[in-house]
């Protein structure tokens, strides 16, 4: 990438910093600057965040309609996986995904329920009606 | 009680080439860059892991393993190392207040992106492989410098710990890591380790067995990609080549997956080894990261919905098996200058 044709496109690290980019000058030589961003990858994490919303939706339709539990809802909000949600909950997987059944996960002992709603960063209220709006 | 270690924060296009890189200054290797150490530590590769997903999407690299370009660049120059990890939070921060206020050395360490408050939300995902180093600390507060960002900055003790002790799929577990003692290295060291780095990297991007790595993973995800609006669907293929650009990306590589960086490696590595083919194969590497930005830039078309052909998706894998032809006779080339310069 020559020196004149690199990118200063807006992108969400506006305001935290700008990116370093190595760069041919006009007599070859590889030089840095800075850049505020590019538009292709601006909008490959968009379209990454706009799938986290929409599976999180449909996680959320799905637990309103009794099909599962909150937890999934968290889960996709959180860009969580099973084996991470595992290791800061410290359940096994196999317990998680049990309580991802509705009727188990509402009749979980408070302590349990207390351990899903701090790794969320949620009240327990919260936890149960996924009444948080991601600012 | 305010405590600073000596120390000069220079902003590098990627986390781990900018701790090595300002670690190695601070131990006494003047002559360190941001190519040289992504050079020197074989930083540049590609892989597809099969049948691993990250945040729904195919798992690629285009470089190597987490820590490895720290550790390689201190193996070439045979700079002793010391990298710890813990299994208590207590233990790692006693050890780091150790280091800063003993013996007054800023610390490189591993820590994972999501809980860190200084990045923008949108950039936080579970990734636990980055790079920063704390160089001082005042009551609650870490001085910390993170070689992405433009200026110092600082974490408290509480999100310190959060970010060292982040969880999942390549957990910190408060990895530290620095640099034994200073050390002053010479003219003729850097060349070998030089020539020992491009001897490494060509190995890597050539030889390794099967065909999810190297010059040949990256034909193999050009033939997947062909297949993925057939096998995928249109909005699943339009998410994994998001993913593949983001993780060409993610911060500065200038869209290039890391080539621009080595192809100003080569040209530094020009400087001590005096071997004019460098500069030519330096070329080819431009020439590379060029193509990966035009193949990024197609590959927007698509994730944005503008491009749907399946003759698009096959232009994609064209891009992808030029790049792996010209990466392939530019490592090739590279390998046969062994070991006449």
């Amino acid at each position: 990438m020559k020196q004149t044709e690199i990118p200063q496109d807006d992108s969400k690290l506006k305001n935290f910093t700008k990116e370093v980019c190595y760069v041919v000058d006009d007599k070859g030589a590889y030089t840095t600057q800075l850049s505020t961003g590019w538009e292709v990858k601006a909008l490959a994490l968009q379209t990454t965040w706009d799938e986290v919303q929409q599976r999180a939706e449909a996680a959320k339709q799905e637990a309103l309609q009794g099909k599962t539990s909150p937890l999934k809802f968290f889960l996709e909000i959180k860009l969580m996986d099973l084996p991470t949600l595992a290791a800061y909950t410290g359940f096994w997987q196999w317990q998680i995904k049990r309580h991802f059944n509705p009727s188990v996960f509402n009749r979980l002992s408070e302590k349990k329920m207390q351990k899903y709603a701090s790794v969320f960063e949620v009240s327990m209220d919260q936890l149960k009606k996924m009444n948080v709006h991601e600012s | 009680m305010c405590m600073k270690v000596e120390f000069t924060h220079i902003q590098s296009a990627h986390c781990e080439n900018g701790v090595t890189t300002n670690l190695l200054k601070q131990a006494g290797v003047h002559q360190m860059t941001e190519p040289l150490a992504f050079g020197i530590g074989s930083g540049l590769f590609y892989i597809q892991i099969p049948f691993l997903k990250i945040n729904n999407g195919p798992a690629i690299a285009f470089r190597n393993m987490p820590g490895a370009i720290f550790k390689r660049t201190c193996q070439e120059l045979n700079i002793p190392v010391i990298r710890k990890k813990f299994s208590s939070p207590q233990k790692a921060q006693a050890f780091l207040e150790e280091q800063l206020l003993t013996y007054r050395r800023a610390v490189g360490c591993q820590v994972g992106v999501y809980y860190l408050p200084y990045f923008p939300k949108e950039y936080r995902f579970h990734f636990n492989a980055h790079n920063i180093i704390v160089y001082g600390k005042e009551a609650d507060t870490y001085f910390v410098s993170d070689p992405v960002m433009e200026t110092v900055t600082t974490l408290s003790a509480y999100d310190l710990q959060r970010v060292r002790f982040a969880k999942g799929a390549l957990a910190p577990k408060g990895q530290i890591y620095f640099p034994k003692g200073n050390v002053v290295i010479s003219s003729e060291q850097m060349k070998k380790a030089i020539k020992k780095g491009i001897k490494k990297n060509a190995f890597y991007m050539l030889k390794l067995p099967g065909n999810i790595a190297g010059v040949r993973g990256i034909k193999r995800t050009a033939n997947q990609i062909k297949t993925w609006k057939d096998t995928l669907g249109l909005h699943t293929a339009g998410l994994y080549l998001a993913q593949l650009v983001r993780m060409q990306e993610e911060i500065g590589t200038g869209g290039g997956g890391f080539r621009f960086i080595y192809a100003a490696f080569l040209q530094e590595a020009h400087a001590y080894l005096k071997n004019d083919s460098l500069l030519s194969i330096s070329e080819s590497f431009t020439q590379s990261g060029d193509i990966w930005r035009k193949a990024a830039a197609h590959a927007a078309g698509i994730y944005k919905g503008r491009l749907s052909a399946q003759a698009d998706f096959n232009l994609m894998a064209d891009y992808l098996h030029q790049i792996s032809e010209i990466e392939k006779e530019a490592f090739t080339a590279l390998s046969k200058l062994n070991p006449s310069f």
